[in-house]
Parts: C-alpha cells; sequence; structure tokens
C-alpha cells in the first residue's frame, strides 16, 4: 500500500521510515515523501493511481494541507481517489470541522501516536 | 491837619517783599511772628500821621523804617550762609546807618538836609540797589541751581524706582522660569519613565505575538526528540533480539546501529532547536543589556520569520502565506546585539504578515500572500530586506510610520511603538539604517542596512 506523507519538516522521512521500518521491509507498505502541498500534487500526477493514502500535516508554509486536501477531494486525479488523513498540531475543533468539510477522510493531532496510527493504516483494506 | 507820611507803609511793603524773597516764615519762624505784627505800629504811626502830623511823628516814622532796615539787616547776616541774604545784608547797611544817623542828628540841627546829603542818600541807594540786584541773581541763579539738583535728584529716584522695579520683575521672571523649569524637569522624569514603561509594554505585547509562534516551534522538535527516542528504544530491542539469533543478520545489525546513531544526532539536533528557540524567547522579553556579540544574522531572520509566521497563524488559523527566505548563505556574522535586532525583525515581520492578512481579506482573485526575507553583503554593509506583497502604504503613511505612537492599526492593536523603536534599536543602537519603500496596493519593502565590520 502506498503511503504519501507531505509534511515540512525533513526529518518526518527519517521518523517514518524507522517506524514503520517492518512494515516497509515485509513490503506491507511502501512511503513517498513530500515537503509542500504542491510537491504532493506534483508528485500525485506524476504517479496516477499509485497512491492510497495521504497523510498530511496542516501547517505548511505555501499551499496549506486543507488547499491539499481540497485539490485532492475537487481536481480531477486518475481513480481511483486516494483517502487523506489530516495530521496537525493545531488540533482545534474550527480546523477540525474545515478539514472534515473538505472531505478529510481522518484527522490526527500532532504529536503523532504511531500505535494508533499503526492500527488505523492496518485498518484500510490494501486494494 | 496832619500828613500822609509813607515811611512806615513803604517799610512794611519792604518788609513783606523782602519776608517772601527770602523766605523768613520757613527759615526763621521765630522772627517772622515778630515780622508779622509789625503792621500794627505801622498802621498806629500812618493814623497818627494823618490825625496829627508833625516832625515828632515824622521822625517816628523813619524811625520805623530804620527799625525795619536794621530787621532786615539782622535778618541777613542770621542767614548769612545762603548768599542773597548776606548781600541784602551788606546793600542795606550804608542806607540803614545813614538814616540812624540822620534820625539821631535831626533834633539837633538842620546840617543834614543839604544837597551833599542829597548826593549821599542817591549814592547808598544805588548801592543798595546793585546789592539787591547782585542778590537777586545770586538767589535766581542758586535757584536754577536747586531746581536742576532737584530735578536730577528726582530723576535719579525715578531711575532707582524704576531700576528697582526692573530688578523685582526680573526676579519674579527668574523665580517664575526656574518654577517652569522644575515643572519641565519633572514633567520630562514622568515622560521617561513612561517612555520606559512603554517600550516595556511594547516588548510584552510582541512578546505576547510570538508566544503562540514559539509554543508551535518548541512543540515539533519535542515531538521529534520524543519520536526519535521511542524508536531508538524499538530499534534497541530489536539489536538485542538480532543478537540472540543463532545466525545474526550483521548487515541488519549494522543497519540498525547506524540508524541508532543517526537517531542520537537527531535527538541532539531537535533538543537544541527547542532550547535555542527558549534561549530567543529569553533573550527577547530580558531588558536589553545593550551588549554586543558575534550575531549570525541568517539564522535571526529565518527564526524570527518563522516565530513570527506561527504566531500570526496561532491566531488566525484559516491565514497562509509563502514564506520566501532568500537568505545569502556564508554571510560574516557582525557585532549586534541579537535581543534587540530580533525585535527588530519580529516587528517587521509582524507588520509584513498584517499586510498581507488584510490584503487577503479583502478577497482579490488569485492572490497568494507572500512574505520574503533577503539577505546579502552590499559593500561593507549587510543588509536585510524583508519584503510583503500586502496592502501597501499611500506616501503619507510611509512619512510618519517611524513615529512615536503613529498607528494605522485599530485602536488596541498596536502601540504605534514597534517601528519606532526599531527605528531607534538599528539608527542609534546600531549605527545603520532603516529605510521603507511601498507601494500602494502592491507591497512593501523595509530595508535594514548595518555595518559589517
Amino acid at each position: 500500500m502506498k503511503i504519501l506523507v507531505v509534511d515540512d519538516e525533513p526529518d518526518v522521512r527519517l521518523l517514518f521510515e524507522q517506524r514503520f521500518r517492518r512494515e516497509i521491509r515485509s513490503g506491507e507498505f511502501a512511503f513517498s515523501f513530500a515537503y509542500s502541498g504542491e510537491e504532493a500534487l506534483t508528485f500525485l500526477r506524476e504517479h496516477p493511481s499509485e497512491v492510497v493514502l495521504i497523510l498530511s500535516d496542516i501547517n505548511m508554509p505555501g499551499m496549506s494541507g486543507l488547499e491539499l486536501l481540497r485539490h485532492v477531494k475537487q481536481d480531477p486525479l486518475p481513480p481511483p481517489p486516494p483517502l487523506v488523513m489530516m495530521l496537525t498540531a493545531y488540533g482545534d475543533t474550527e480546523t477540525h470541522a474545515q478539514a472534515m468539510q473538505l472531505g478529510a477522510n481522518d484527522f490526527l493531532t500532532k504529536p503523532v501516536d504511531f500505535a494508533a496510527l499503526k492500527e488505523k493504516l492496518h485498518a484500510i483494506p490494501s486494494l | 491837619m496832619g500828613q500822609l507820611y509813607m515811611g512806615a507803609p513803604t517799610a512794611i511793603g519792604l518788609m513783606y517783599w523782602g519776608r517772601k524773597a527770602l523766605d523768613i516764615p520757613t527759615r526763621l519762624p521765630q522772627w517772622d511772628r515778630w515780622l508779622t505784627r509789625l503792621w500794627r505800629p505801622a498802621l498806629v504811626i500812618m493814623v497818627l500821621g494823618v490825625v496829627i502830623g508833625g516832625a515828632v511823628i515824622n521822625w517816628h516814622d523813619d524811625l520805623f523804617m530804620a527799625v525795619v532796615l536794621c530787621a532786615g539787616i539782622a535778618i541777613g547776616w542770621e542767614l548769612r550762609a545762603y548768599r542773597p541774604a548776606l548781600w541784602m545784608a551788606v546793600g542795606l547797611v550804608p542806607g540803614t546807618s545813614l538814616l540812624v544817623l540822620e534820625l539821631l542828628l535831626r533834633p539837633f540841627t538842620r546840617v543834614l538836609e543839604t544837597g551833599a546829603v542829597d548826593n549821599i542818600e542817591g549814592l547808598v541807594l544805588c548801592w543798595a540797589g546793585a546789592f539787591l540786584l547782585v542778590a537777586r541773581s545770586i538767589a535766581k541763579n542758586q535757584q536754577a541751581d536747586v531746581a536742576a539738583r532737584q530735578a536730577a535728584e528726582q530723576e535719579q529716584r525715578t531711575l532707582e524706582t524704576q531700576s528697582q522695579t526692573l530688578e523685582y520683575e526680573v526676579n519674579q521672571r527668574t523665580a517664575a522660569l526656574s518654577r517652569q523649569t522644575d515643572e519641565l524637569r519633572a514633567t520630562l522624569a514622568e515622560l521617561q519613565a513612561t517612555q520606559d514603561q512603554l517600550i516595556q509594554s511594547e516588548k510584552m505585547a510582541s512578546l505576547g505575538e510570538l508566544t503562540a509562534g514559539i509554543a508551535h516551534e518548541i512543540q515539533n522538535p519535542l515531538n521529534f526528540v520524543n519520536n526519535f527516542a521511542d524508536v531508538s528504544v524499538e530499534l534497541v530491542a530489536e539489536l538485542a533480539e538480532e543478537r540472540a539469533r543463532p545466525t545474526r543478520d550483521h548487515t541488519l545489525e549494522a543497519e540498525l546501529l547506524a540508524d541508532l546513531k543517526q537517531n542520537l544526532a537527531r535527538i541532539a539536533q531537535h533538543g537544541g532547536r527547542a532550547a535555542g528557540i527558549v534561549r530567543g524567547m529569553l533573550e527577547h522579553s530580558r531588558a536589553s543589556t545593550g551588549e554586543r556579540q558575534l550575531t549570525d544574522v541568517n539564522a535571526l531572520a529565518d527564526e524570527y520569520l518563522r516565530l513570527a509566521y506561527h504566531g500570526l497563524r496561532a491566531k488566525d488559523k484559516s491565514f497562509n502565506a509563502t514564506l520566501k527566505p532568500g537568505l545569502t548563505p556564508g554571510l560574516p556574522s557582525i557585532q549586534a546585539v541579537p535581543g534587540d535586532l530580533g525585535r527588530v525583525l519580529l516587528n517587521l515581520f509582524t507588520n509584513a504578515f498584517y499586510a498581507v492578512q488584510k490584503r487577503q481579506q479583502g478577497g482579490e482573485p488569485g492572490y497568494a500572500p507572500t512574505v520574503g526575507v533577503r539577505t546579502e553583503l552590499a559593500a561593507d554593509k549587510l543588509k536585510i530586506v524583508v519584503s510583503d506583497n500586502g496592502t501597501g502604504m499611500p506616501a503619507t503613511v510611509q512619512a510618519r510610520i517611524f513615529q512615536p505612537f503613529f498607528t494605522t492599526k485599530p485602536s488596541g492593536e498596536g502601540t504605534g511603538l514597534g517601528l519606532s523603536l526599531a527605528h531607534d534599536i538599528i539608527v542609534q543602537g546600531h549605527s545603520g539604517t532603516l529605510t521603507v519603500e511601498s507601494q500602494e496596493g502592491q507591497g512593501t519593502e523595509f530595508t535594514i542596512l548595518l555595518p559589517a565590520h
């Protein structure tokens, strides 16, 4: 299952690669990383129909996670439409409501509880 | 039938004239009392002359004249200090002597009623007349002198009065001025105290703006520290597991060890990042020591750009902007007060974000809020440019933005001191310049130039 992680902090990549090293090694999950909303959209266009899930930060310079979410849900992307999980340090109800209204599939607050995240990922039926 | 003898009335007339001319009532009041009674015997003599007449009355008439003249001489001698009186006395002496002599001789002889005596009488009268004229002219001169002296004295008195008045007024003014000076000094001290308080509250206000940004900025590295620590525990566990196997995978072990090493480095790095932010916050809130130290302008600009951004984001969740850092790598560190310089940058960034936020709220289609910071070395100056594509400012506002208490923000949102303090910090504190260029509806650029050495 291909997962695209979008965050402006480069170290997120190291963290995910280590947190999910068993799953990566076993080939259960494959991670790709983008450091901005724009980069994520480019990646999605260049790798059509690959990404099953997008894990995106909200607070990023330039295109925010919410804008990325809107693009993913509204732009004509090749099917199937990826699921989107929002990750944010600002876990207020307003942002949450906004994300949900834009069609987010889930909403997690930072710091990320990786055990819980892992469970959620395992619950997604692999295609 | 009697005769009208004119000796007594003439004597009285002369007496009154002399009395007035010499001012006897004030000079010799006791004499004067007698003089003013002389008219009574004169009247008696005159009446007797008219009623009875004869040589005896005539003799008394002349005697009365002689007495009055003697009195005049005596008075003149008495008042000899007054020159005209002496001259009058001297003038009267021959005539009086002649008259007395004639009076004494008259009962015995008629010899004196000759032409020779008439000549002597004429001479004596001339003498008296001449002396009286001299006396009069002296008196006049003296009067003129006295008048001049009095005028001079009067003038002197007037001058003294005036100078006293002036002195009094000067004293009054001096007192008023020194009172004003004291009041002004007190007011100045009060103003300085108020200014200090305002500067402190401006610092605290900007710290308030920072708080949310700081919380976010600290949260991120702390998350990394926690996560890398957790993951490292897992790696160690896996490593131990691997070592317990009968056939150890050395490649995997090496990989795990490399990851562990990398994680520890990450932990240290993110811990340092959090510590740096806390240190920056303390520096910001602390009263400036004004101590210069080698400062990395790029790091400072980057740090405060992000703090300002997250600070605003914490207040307005829907706000989003593109940060365009254009920091020239490898710039030399400069001598600066990092807390002060940071406060300037924070103020410029906060203003920039405020301007782009305002323009964004205008709902312009396709508008992308952008705030940038550029650094570069220009000649021997280090240049920091903070730019935004916000609302911009008209020239009238640009001209006033560095004035204290000038603000375009709604009341309660800005102290109006931020840019004024920033200007002071750059110009006075760092011998640099802070300038602004702005196009209304296009954006604004603040340029800081600091000496690079």
